[in-house]
């Protein structure tokens, strides 16, 4: 009888921590983006037309803040995973030095490492000028562009796509690589047959983790790029801190989060949910 | 003929040197951060070498704002860290230790934090501290706020370390006569400890460097990285750029501290005699296929 309780005393601290201030607050959230009337007199009125202003207001914010948080995981897919192949087959005894530097930049505070790019990226740097010369700076800046948005983030969450896609290689049974050799398969045809379906579930946490976070960032987009960069958490941040209009950047969190929830199952639904809750069920 | 060996031995490397590539990647803001700490700048914005100077490092902590902003997340990430720790540690226990109703509903209520973008979490919260009225906006409405967001991965880091646990040793532990505090404080919690040790500084991490979350409900509070998003506008002192070396200095100091501890945590275990061996436990990683 004892036993049965058990569970819910260990559970009880932080589930009611996670029910009264994650759950509850979206509760808020959700009333708050019906609310009504101007600043200082905001009532309940069931109204729906923050949504429709929401959307038709800052559509473009939206549809931005997809489009760029999509290029930076596509990115940072491509490079992390040689970096996780790399660590997980390659590095032998470098393999810990490897995790480490994966990991440093996270022991450097997010907004320092965001103007550090500002710095590389600015007009006098010599990345621009060799950036420049190869044609790939046009007018020779890339500072506030959407393209310095994009290096961002994909710079900011790397990390996030790195570990999990190095977790799943890291688990794969070699014998199972040296079967595909034996079996005559070319170094190609085993990569693809075997080495990157056993890596799945980690690339789909990987590109989750970046996708997530990199869609909802405004500090990028902020420090990077200019008024026609800003993506869908600027709008949101500068509603709700700077313009005090509660309702509008409510119903926008709001529509961010139905529209991420929307993507992920679908995703999920390409990827496969095994390798994602599969994990958690354990 | 003679450029053929290098450019195969190019081919044959180039995962490696693009992982290589990458990793440099990785690591070149960490090197800009650190040579511009020891810039001398013309005007009040490091983004341009000037000359070299080690005033900014002797006068680390000069600025009294900047000294106040840290202080204040230091408690906050100290707190926050204690916070979460015990009860992440404790609800990790509860789902791999146990079955019970309502578990996949803890899951999901611990997974589905991470999977909402900041900006989400941080409105939420600032509407619900608004209507409800009762807290005033600055260090315990950031705790809140840290505390809330840590749970998760503590949960997730503790509970990978459960489930590789040997239960057998627990049990030796009872059988020897150990009531079940005595087992868990004598075995199971220095077992798990470089679990809980590795979520204490990722929520450490987490805290120390969150800004979106905190910009949203800190009131007048000012932490380390708001101090950095304000300065920004009027340009940024050298100070926060030798002040985060600093940091990272010591955080790196804290990972070698647990790397270590990992090991004797695993020598600790390893130390017992040799298991039983059952299909697929015998067979060495390295062992040759069968042809």
């Amino acid at each position: 009888m004892r036993r049965r309780v058990v569970p819910y005393f260990l559970l009880g601290p932080g589930a009611a921590w996670l029910l009264l201030f994650f759950v509850v607050p979206l509760y808020y959230l959700a009333e708050l983006s019906l609310n009504g009337g101007v600043f200082g007199s905001y009532e309940f009125d069931w109204h729906w037309a923050n949504y429709s202003d929401a959307l038709s207001l800052y559509d473009t914010q939206f549809i931005r803040s997809f489009v760029y948080a999509g290029l930076a995981t596509l990115f940072a897919l491509l490079l992390a995973y040689p970096l996780a192949y790399t660590i997980a087959f390659k590095a032998g005894r470098w393999r810990n030095l490897f995790l480490f530097a994966v990991v440093a930049p996270f022991f450097t505070t997010y907004l320092i490492r965001t103007l550090a790019w500002e710095t590389i990226l600015s007009d006098q740097s010599p990345v621009v000028s060799v950036l420049d010369t190869l044609g790939l700076a046009p007018e020779g800046h890339v500072l506030a562009t959407g393209g310095a948005v994009i290096a961002g983030l994909t710079y900011n969450f790397l990390p996030f796509m790195v570990l999990p896609i190095y977790a799943s290689l890291e688990r794969i049974d070699v014998r199972l690589i040296e079967a595909g050799k034996d079996l005559y398969a070319s170094a190609s045809q085993t990569f693809f047959r075997v080495t990157l379906p056993l890596s799945a579930p980690g690339v789909v946490a990987g590109t989750l983790l970046t996708f997530i976070p990199a869609s909802g960032d405004y500090v990028n987009a902020q420090f990077l790029g200019s008024a026609s960069n800003q993506m869908i958490g600027n709008v949101i941040q500068s509603l709700y801190l700077k313009q005090s209009d509660y309702p509008a950047a409510a119903a926008l969190s709001f529509v961010l989060m139905a529209a991420i929830l929307i993507l992920v199952l679908i995703y999920i639904r390409f990827a496969g949910s095994e390798s994602l809750m599969g994990e958690e069920a354990v | 003929m003679s450029g053929g060996g290098a450019w195969r031995w190019l081919r044959e490397h180039a995962v490696q040197i693009i992982g290589v590539l990458v990793v440099l990647y990785m690591l070149i803001p960490i090197v800009v951060i650190f040579a511009f700490s020891f810039n001398d700048p013309a005007g009040r914005y490091n983004f341009t070498w000037v000359g070299f100077t080690l005033d900014h490092w002797s006068n680390a902590f000069g600025i009294p704002e900047l000294n106040e902003a840290l202080l204040t997340s230091l408690k906050l990430a100290v707190l926050a860290t204690l916070i979460s720790t015990v009860i992440g540690t404790l609800m990790a226990m509860a789902l791999v230790r146990y079955e019970f109703f309502g578990r996949r509903a803890a899951n999901f209520l611990i997974v589905i934090p991470m999977a909402t973008p900041e900006v989400v979490m941080g409105s939420a919260l600032l509407s619900f501290f608004l209507i409800l009225g009762t807290f005033s906006l600055g260090f315990q409405t950031l705790l809140i706020a840290h505390v809330m967001f840590c749970i998760s991965f503590v949960v997730v880091v503790v509970r990978s370390r459960l489930i590789g646990f040997d239960r057998n040793l627990e049990e030796a532990a009872k059988d020897l006569g150990a009531s079940p505090f005595t087992t868990f404080r004598l075995v199971t919690l220095p077992l798990i400890m470089p679990g809980i040790f590795g979520a204490a500084m990722l929520a450490f991490a987490l805290s120390i460097d969150d800004f979106v979350i905190s910009n949203f409900n800190s009131g007048t509070t000012v932490t380390f990285p708001l101090y950095i998003f304000g300065a920004a506008q009027r340009g940024i002192p050298v100070e926060v750029n030798v002040i985060a070396m600093i940091l990272f200095f010591f955080t790196c100091a804290a990972m070698g501290f647990a790397t270590w501890q990992q090991r004797r945590a695993e020598k600790m275990t390893s130390v017992r005699p040799e298991q039983e061996v059952g299909v697929g436990a015998g067979v060495p990683a390295g062992a040759p296929a069968a042809t």
